[in-house]
């Protein structure tokens, strides 16, 4: 699988030709001006400045806070293409919370063998302090993000699971109410799923894990940022305010009579629930970091004894640890006793001979991905890299295979975005978010659609010249 | 019931920019007095108003001498300077995001508004040219961010957080005007109008945008006493202190009101109330202006620090 120039267009078959869930969309396109579109264009854009939708970028004084690119041209999705997703995305988020579950418990999928001991014992993303722990409610990952690609008509893959704590939901809320006050009529006109609940659904999904003995009557629920100048302080502050929760940051809270308290106008209060957006190593020093500053002496003390809900739980990263990727078809059977409905990409595992055989033969062709890497990092492109990058990279790869993984370069799906000589056809990638409680599983229709706005480029992240785009879901 | 970080945040959002449209008040009198009055009285009304907001020590570690061009940019965009309107905007705005889930939509956009607006002005140099528009906009842009509170939040403790911001930041402000003019024109309190002080006095009157007001009541005498008995005493002067510390009285009652517990920091309101209710002008020229305005900025500085305490702004 090659990477070659007939990608798979989500919007056009051919020339002037929509494909079926695009055709009320293209209609109305076709009828509008590019200027005044245009226009529109950059109206969303000051209306993202005025409402402070930015992330922060460290380093970088005069940019300090960015927006992310918005493009007006809408992702849409199909009823049964969504259907088919949300199956197949309810089914691997299941097999998540049991295999973290398992993994710290019983460790059945290591006793039969089905994934290696050395993939869990040697990781840094296994946390053995959450051996034994049950967490209230028995959910580990309470909000997901499942990173999707397409390259072709019914051709998902799953390229990455977020289990510990996925960003980018309020864009998918922001995109969607500019695109409303811009496009109203679209709206009325075409059958558009509303994702405005997600708020409530999280609400709602964070209280009903709520520890069972709680002194509030309420559950009372707190995000927990590492404040003003984390890159996503805006979606955290966001967030809060549409479940009308606190914001807190650690220096907020303390340890009394054994729960989790803020401090308030008139004293400490308790919490009972922390969406937290810190990571793991940050939660509490006594327990993870003793160097640290930042999180709460003692938290996890009252965690473990279950006391306090986190969303999500701490170690939920082994669960989403490029490793273990290439294990989930198997995960997902173990724990479901069912075939993945969505695929994987394919991946060879480099410590296996045979498949660094292939994958030292056909390094132009391959994306090459460090284990633990993150953001792009130790990466190689076959396709776009030069002979001598690629022979270093033999280099490194022959020296400690293990540490690498390998998957053919993708031609990822198209969609149109709109520049100054109207429609031209952009990358993207999905990311819908899910919430998970004791009895249930919440999915909004949609999600983040991200995508690489320059000319040919497969790079979607906002850190790299990626956008966003409003994406729709079609009822019925 | 909030969090004390988010007490702590509204209360110095609104006191930066209440700092930042009181040096822009400060300065349009200090532009108008340098336009309207011959050289050697105008170039000395910099020094003045550089001590008036406090930075006058600052400036002088920067610029040799008082022109206009060096303290216009100093007040208004000077970065190293923490109280330049510039400065004191980033600031509100930070406390903002901090605050973010106590504010309306409507407040938030409002002071995101403002900050962009004025970086964007304030990123260049400000010359004689364009600065009556630099000032005016920091008064609108400010006041659109107060006319969105008053117009979209819940009188709760949130609100009253946010004023008593405001109105300790006003309050000093007002005290520290006279306190200067003092030094400048009253040596003694029987000391009584040449047409100099006139122009003193008019500036103290036009930093707090009372010289129609002021002229309204008094029907243009322009005396030390008038005035005095309308910066300190008149509490229908929105920039009296009387009216400021009317209004801290009030919010710190509602804060009583809502919470049930009667604060250190109410007390201490309410005894300086007290003093303004009981005092005429005769009785404070009498006693020493200047020792009665250095006793109430120093309350005043109290009162900001048992606030902190009392509702546990830092822990």
């Amino acid at each position: 699988m090659g990477h070659t120039d007939t990608q798979f267009d989500e919007m056009l078959a051919g020339l002037d030709q929509a494909r079926p869930p695009y055709e009320g969309y293209y209609d109305w396109f076709c009828g509008e001006d590019l200027k005044g579109l245009r226009r529109k264009s950059a109206e969303a854009e000051a209306f993202f400045r005025r409402i402070g939708i930015t992330f922060n970028v460290y380093g970088q004084e005069e940019a300090d806070e960015r927006l992310i690119p918005f493009d007006i041209v809408p992702r849409i999705i199909s009823a049964r293409e969504w259907a088919k997703l949300e199956r197949g995305i309810e089914q691997r988020v299941r097999a998540i919370n049991a295999f973290l579950h398992d993994i710290y418990h019983r460790q059945e999928i290591l006793r039969a063998g089905r994934i290696p001991q050395h993939i869990i014992a040697g990781n840094d993303a296994f946390l053995p302090q959450m051996i034994g722990v049950n967490p209230p409610g028995g959910v580990y990952t309470h909000i997901v993000g499942v990173d999707l690609v397409r390259t072709g008509e019914d051709e998902f893959f799953v390229l990455e699971d977020n289990a510990r704590t996925p960003s980018g939901v309020s864009y998918m809320l922001e995109n969607r109410e500019t695109m409303v006050q811009m496009f109203p009529e679209l709206f009325t006109q075409l059958n558009v799923r509303p994702v405005s609940s997600y708020p409530q659904l999280l609400r709602r999904s964070l209280s009903d894990c709520a520890p069972q003995n709680s002194p509030n009557g309420k559950p009372v629920v707190a995000v927990l940022t590492p404040g003003i100048h984390n890159s996503a302080y805006f979606e955290h502050a966001f967030l809060a305010d549409r479940m009308g929760a606190e914001l807190v940051e650690a220096h907020d809270l303390r340890i009394e009579d054994g729960r989790v308290a803020m401090r308030t106008t008139q004293g400490y209060q308790p919490i009972d629930v922390i969406y937290r957006r810190v990571d793991d190593d940050y939660l509490d020093p006594l327990t993870f970091n003793p160097e640290s500053l930042l999180g709460v002496p003692g938290i996890m003390d009252v965690y473990r004894a279950g006391n306090v809900t986190l969303a999500n739980a701490p170690g939920t990263g082994i669960a989403d640890d490029k490793a273990l990727y290439s294990y989930m078809p198997d995960i997902i059977e173990f724990y479901t006793g069912e075939k993945a409905i969505l695929p994987n990409v394919p991946t060879w595992r480099c410590s296996e001979p045979d498949a660094l055989a292939y994958v030292l033969e056909h390094l132009p062709e391959l994306v090459v991905k460090e284990v633990h890497g993150s953001g792009g990092y130790g990466m190689l492109v076959g396709p776009v890299a030069s002979k001598k990058e690629i022979a270093a990279f033999e280099k490194k790869l022959r020296a400690k295979p293990s540490n690498y993984i390998a998957q053919p370069t993708l031609s990822l799906s198209t969609v149109p975005i709109l520049t100054k000589a109207g429609l031209a056809p952009r990358h993207v990638d999905l990311r819908p978010f899910v919430l998970v409680s004791p009895n249930r599983i919440d999915m909004t229709p949609g999600g983040l659609t991200r995508v690489a706005l320059k000319k040919g480029s497969l790079v979607v992240n906002s850190s790299q010249g990626g956008g966003t785009k409003d994406t729709w879901v079609l009822g019925d | 019931m909030m969090l004390g970080k988010n007490a702590g945040g509204l209360f110095w959002m609104f006191r930066y920019l209440e700092r930042a449209e009181n040096i822009a008040r400060l300065l349009e009198a200090g532009w108008y007095i340098a336009l309207t009055h011959a050289k050697d009285d105008g170039s000395n009304e910099w020094e003045s108003i550089l001590i008036t907001a406090g930075m006058n020590a600052a400036f002088l570690e920067k610029y040799e001498s008082y022109d206009a061009h060096s303290v216009i940019n100093f007040l208004l965009r000077e970065r190293s300077n923490p109280s330049s309107v510039m400065s004191a905007i980033e600031a509100a705005r930070s406390n903002a995001r901090m605050v973010r889930t106590a504010l309306s939509g409507e407040v938030w956009e409002a002071v995101n508004e403002c900050w962009m607006e004025l970086k964007a002005i304030l990123a260049r140099p400000v010359t004689e040219r364009n600065l009556h528009e630099t000032l005016t906009l920091v008064r609108n842009r400010t006041s659109v961010v107060r006319g969105a509170l008053h117009g979209t939040m819940l009188r709760n403790d949130i609100y009253a957080f946010a004023r008593l911001g405001t109105f300790i930041e006003r309050a000093d402000n007002t005290a520290r005007i006279l306190d200067v003019k003092y030094y400048v024109l009253l040596p003694s309190a029987s000391f009584v109008g040449s047409s100099m002080d006139n122009v003193q006095w008019e500036v103290v009157l036009r930093s707090v945008s009372a010289e129609r007001s002021y002229h309204w009541l008094n029907g243009g005498d322009v005396t030390p006493q008038g005035i005095g008995e309308f910066l300190i005493l008149d509490k229908r002067v929105p920039r009296s202190l009387a009216f400021c510390y009317l209004k801290i009285g009030q919010y710190l009652d509602l804060l009583e009101e809502e919470y049930g517990v009667r604060q250190d920091s109410q007390v201490l309101a309410h005894s300086v109330c007290a003093r303004l209710d009981k005092a005429t002008v005769e009785t404070i020229f009498d006693e020493g202006l200047h020792e009665f305005l250095s006793a109430l900025i120093a309350d005043t500085g109290s009162l900001a620090h048992q606030l902190e305490t009392d509702f546990r702004f830092y822990g």
